[in-house]
């Protein structure tokens, strides 16, 4: 263990550093062009189940099989990485925040347009912040999402902890292997934790005591 | 059929409403030809079966809904023409649910439309304070959260919230639908006194009509689309338009509300009397064909003058005096458009077992006997129609009896008007 330290030690926080960045940006893409299209979708409902789809088939393209498909259109390095992990990203935000927007009390919205707000102010207002639970979750599960196949962007010459896990698979040293995967386990899991404390913090007071 | 009140041009109205009609996308016709004028202060309610069109309709004045055809006029400037979000900061809104907002302070909640015209802040916070001692809510109240508040404190917040910001217009969607009896008595009584303090308008939509009746104005009955009739509770109550109203309204609460309506004339009887100029042998063979033991006097223009008990009949009998000379003048008797309500106690007090009736012209019209009287309070208590829609003439052959030597002058303070009754004497 030390020695593996003492061997990668400096790799590992640069490789480090990659990954968050490469998770960091694509996710915050995705949140960037999620959200809002998402509360888009519930004011045009015609095209959300268009929309929503689309992402879901995005979805289901094999991650390697997406990030493959970069490197014609890329080529090699993070950018790909990065927009094949943005496209990833998107469904699980667009989704959760499509559905908590819908999901706020008709009633409420009804109330905000009677009282006079306009329509960006009862969404700012009103559905949003009402709406931030939901949306967090999405956002988390993205997270989660994007930090385990940034993993696998190394594979196009992304760089980032899965380096470590490739190398180790094609020397046979396990060392490397969980001296990648642990990393990006204990990412995953302090973003999660980090996003859940965010959650709370937009979670709108509803008493004294909060 | 379509009772349109007032005509005019909508000037000075505060809102008008003309030919407003909505049909939804798949040719459903919500609101049919919907014309209403309405003045500063009055409280509306719309009533109506659910499908009736009455919230459609209350939805199209801070176009919520926009109408398919029609105009409305608030202050005689075309809404149409206006921009929705600025419209209806200028209306305030309850809804049956209450809709605060969950994630806002009361204070936030009722200061909500304010801060959407950027008042300065502590301008609302005052507001806020002003508004919720209006509702008896105590202060602290203002930083708690509506999940902390009962269903009624609730609306309390929800109605305040429609005035904070001096709004002309208040709009009411069954705001009190959801709650129970107690709660929502003591919230209309409120809202009856807010509105009757702040002189401002209120359209309120409802399906309990003892909330219409009692809080309105103007009630506006509603039935697919269509206004059924447009009047004041009270003429409601009296002249229903047609078979569904009498149903909406329920036979019970018409029955009840008889004694508060109906008028002496409706309930009056036909009246023994004499004319001045006859003689006393004219006047003993009336009294014995009849068998009452009074008569009352009139002129020949058939005014009342006075009445003749028979005890004086007999006193003077035989002394060639004519009826006028020996009448007693001092007769008490009160106006036909009283209403029994406020004739009753006074018939009862001072003990007369029958009371003349007169109309505007001081004209004799009949009599209203204890009977009468009897048959009122019974419908009223036992609520069965008995058929007796107890102003028919001839159900009591009661004896014309002397109503009693004190000064009866009698002044009807009721305005109301009154049916036909014609005065003619015999």
């Amino acid at each position: 263990m030390i020695n593996f330290f003492n061997q990668f030690g400096s790799q590992l926080i640069f490789k480090t550093w990659q990954h968050i960045y490469i998770s960091g940006i694509s996710l915050g893409l995705g949140v960037i062009v999620a959200i809002p299209l998402g509360v888009v979708l519930t004011r045009y409902k015609r095209i959300s189940g268009f929309v929503i789809g689309l992402a879901s088939v995005l979805q289901t393209i094999p991650a390697m099989a997406l990030l493959a498909m970069m490197i014609p259109i890329f080529g090699i390095g993070a950018k790909p990485a990065i927009v094949a992990l943005f496209i990833y990203s998107l469904l699980p935000i667009l989704r959760n925040t499509y559905l908590g927007m819908e999901n706020v009390d008709p009633t409420l919205r009804d109330a905000a347009k009677g009282m006079g707000m306009s329509n960006f102010q009862s969404i700012m207002r009103v559905e949003l912040p009402l709406a931030a639970p939901v949306i967090m979750a999405g956002v988390r599960l993205s997270a989660t999402y994007v930090i385990a196949w940034t993993a696998l962007a190394s594979y196009i010459g992304a760089g980032g902890l899965g380096d470590f896990i490739f190398n180790g698979l094609n020397l046979y040293r396990s060392d490397l292997i969980l001296g990648g995967s642990i990393p990006v386990i204990i990412l995953a899991l302090v973003v999660d934790f980090l996003l859940g404390r965010l959650e709370l913090l937009l979670t709108p007071k509803t008493t004294e005591e909060g | 059929m379509i009772q349109i009140l007032s005509e005019g041009d909508g000037k000075g109205m505060l809102l008008s409403m003309e030919h407003l009609t909505k049909v939804y996308p798949g040719g459903k016709t919500a609101v049919d030809d919907f014309n209403l004028e309405v003045e500063k202060g009055e409280f509306i309610c719309f009533i109506g079966t659910s499908g009736s069109g009455k919230t459609t309709t209350m939805r199209m004045i801070n176009r919520m809904l926009e109408q398919s055809s029609g105009t409305i006029k608030i202050n005689g400037e075309d809404i149409a023409q206006m921009n929705p979000v600025k419209l209806r900061r200028k209306i305030g809104y309850v809804i049956q649910n209450v809709g605060l907002m969950p994630h806002m302070t009361i204070r936030d909640n009722i200061t909500l439309v304010p801060k959407l015209l950027k008042w300065p802040v502590e301008k609302r916070n005052e507001r806020a304070k002003e508004m919720i001692k209006l509702v008896e809510l105590p202060e602290e109240f203002l930083d708690r959260y509506p999940s902390e508040l009962s269903g009624g404190q609730q609306q309390r917040i929800g109605v305040i919230r429609a005035l904070a910001a001096d709004q002309d217009i208040i709009l009411m969607d069954e705001p009190f639908g959801a709650l129970d009896p107690i709660t929502r008595e003591s919230l209309q009584d409120l809202v009856k006194d807010l509105q009757e303090k702040s002189g401002k308008t209120f359209i309120f939509v409802t399906h309990d009509m003892d909330e219409a009746l009692s809080l309105a104005t103007r009630v506006v009955i509603m039935s697919y689309g269509k206004q059924v009739q447009v009047d004041t509770p009270d003429n409601i109550l009296r002249h229903p338009a047609n078979k569904f109203v009498a149903d909406l309204i329920g036979q019970d609460r018409l029955i009840q509300a008889r004694p508060s309506i109906t008028t002496v004339g409706q309930v009056a009887t036909k009246a023994i009397s004499a004319r001045e100029d006859q003689t006393l042998k004219q006047a003993l063979g009336e009294m014995h064909t009849k068998r009452v033991d009074t008569l009352l006097v009139t002129n020949n223009e058939g005014k009342l003058t006075g009445f003749v008990g028979i005890e004086r009949l007999n006193h003077y009998y035989g002394s060639g005096k004519r009826i006028g000379d020996i009448m007693d003048s001092n007769v008490f008797y009160v106006r036909k458009d009283s209403v029994i309500r406020d004739t009753v106690d006074r018939i009862l007090k001072r003990g007369f077992r029958n009371v003349p009736v007169i109309d505007d012209d001081g004209k004799l019209i009949g009599i209203v006997t204890r009977a009468t009287l009897v048959d009122i309070v019974y419908d009223a208590l036992w609520g069965e129609a008995d058929k007796s829609n107890s102003n028919d003439s001839g159900q009591t052959k009661e004896t014309e009896d002397n109503p009693d030597k004190e000064a009866g002058k009698t002044e009807s303070q009721a305005e109301v008007t009154q049916t036909t009754e014609d005065g003619d004497q015999k």
